[in-house]
């Protein structure tokens, strides 16, 4: 008796375990495999380019502010909202290994931030680009 | 209980009534003063509501006692999450509909995070206010431009780039993002 307990109780605890991890922890090449599907759909796409997506990332597009102008130009570094100050962790994994890892998360800051600096929101081709970028900076 | 744990028992319970007195004090005089203010301030508007500041007071405690995750995580990306006893609910229902246009930025969210976020927002609204405005920002309230005017900060502070805005809380009140603008430890950049 007492043993089918602690075996049922183990198996809860080990479900409810599982159900307190982020529904989609993934890692940045997922996400990065994901968005080359989704750019695959469109048309004129092409291999996503890490120098590319850095003049993307430096540039900016009509705009007041670049990616660059809260993320700085480097990404491995501390950045710095540009309208409240408010310190922003790197955005590089290879600095910060929280980067990438809910597609939830990365979908809502790029519709935020590519709306921002571009007043539309980014294509796949160029998230693709500014991913590749992002995980060509070593710390 | 032995004799001498009883004494200090008695000393506590003498001290803890002792404090709990000077705390009643004062928060009286804390709302002596904005009565006394407010009753000018409103004249100032040329309102007529009853209570202080017009009736565009914050509500107390600004900050309640059980807060929200979700409203922590998506509030203090860009700023820190504002005590929600700040504003009325009408200003929060206002801020949660435009996030997509907010204060120059995008801040939207989806449907479902948007609506938890807005009802603990709303439920923990100031309890004071009885004025039919509505602010978007928490700096244009009437309380805040009373407790923020030229009298008590000089117009050079808003200046300082350490400051750069008047929603920057954190610059002068260390708490801020507790919800503890207490008077008594405000810092100001120099
Ligand atoms: C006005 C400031 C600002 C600008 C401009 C900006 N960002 Fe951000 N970005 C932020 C903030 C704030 C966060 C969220 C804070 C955090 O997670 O540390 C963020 C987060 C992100 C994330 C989330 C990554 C993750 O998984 O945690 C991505 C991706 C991102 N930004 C990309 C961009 C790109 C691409 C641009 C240019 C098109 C850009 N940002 C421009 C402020 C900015
Ligand atoms: C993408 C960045 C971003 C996010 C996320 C964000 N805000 Fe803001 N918020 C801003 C900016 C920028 C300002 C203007 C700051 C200034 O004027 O100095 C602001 C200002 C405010 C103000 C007015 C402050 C004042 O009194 O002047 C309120 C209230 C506010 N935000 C509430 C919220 C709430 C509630 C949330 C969560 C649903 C939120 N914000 C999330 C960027 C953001
Ligand atoms: C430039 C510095 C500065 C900034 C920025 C600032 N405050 Fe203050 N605040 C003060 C000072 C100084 C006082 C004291 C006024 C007084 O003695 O009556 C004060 C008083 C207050 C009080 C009343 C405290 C009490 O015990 O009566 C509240 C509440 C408050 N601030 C909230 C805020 C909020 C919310 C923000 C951001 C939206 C903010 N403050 C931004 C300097 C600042």
């Amino acid at each position: 008796m007492f043993r089918v307990f602690y075996a049922s109780g183990l198996a809860l605890m080990a479900i409810v375990g599982l159900a307190a991890q982020p529904a989609f922890a993934e890692t940045p090449n997922e996400i990065l495999a994901s968005i080359q599907k989704e750019a695959s759909g469109t048309a004129g796409s092409q291999g996503f380019s890490a120098a590319r997506g850095e003049s993307f990332f430096k540039a900016k597009h009509g705009g007041e502010w670049s990616c660059a102008s809260c993320h700085t130009d480097n990404p491995a570094a501390p950045g710095k909202h540009a309208k409240t100050g408010k310190a922003i962790e790197p955005l590089a994994p290879s600095a910060n290994a929280e980067r990438f890892a809910s597609p939830k998360k990365v979908e809502k800051w790029f519709k935020r931030n590519c709306n921002d600096v571009l007043s539309r929101v980014c294509t796949p081709q160029e998230k693709g680009d500014v991913l590749a970028y992002l995980l060509a900076v070593k710390k | 209980m032995s004799i001498h744990k009883q004494k200090t028992f008695r000393v506590l319970a003498v001290v803890l009534l002792a404090m709990g007195v000077t705390l009643s004090v004062a928060q009286a005089d804390d709302d002596d003063r904005d009565e006394r203010y407010g009753g000018r301030y409103g004249e100032k508007y040329g309102e007529k509501h009853s209570g202080k500041y017009g009736g565009e007071n914050r509500g107390k405690p600004v900050q309640p006692a059980q807060t929200n995750a979700k409203f922590q995580r998506e509030c203090s990306d860009c700023h820190i999450a504002y005590a929600p006893g700040l504003l009325p609910a009408e200003s929060w229902r206002k801020v949660m509909a435009g996030l997509d246009k907010h204060f120059g930025s995008d801040a939207s969210l989806d449907a479902q995070d948007n609506k938890e976020i807005t009802a603990f927002l709303v439920n923990n609204a100031s309890n004071r206010w009885s004025a039919s405005t509505a602010p978007l920002r928490i700096s244009e309230t009437a309380w805040f431009k009373r407790k923020h005017d030229d009298h008590e900060i000089s117009p050079a502070v808003w200046k300082n780039p350490l400051v750069k805005s008047p929603a920057n809380c954190a610059a002068c009140h260390p708490r801020a993002e507790r919800g503890d603008f207490n008077e008594h430890d405000i810092r100001i950049p120099k």
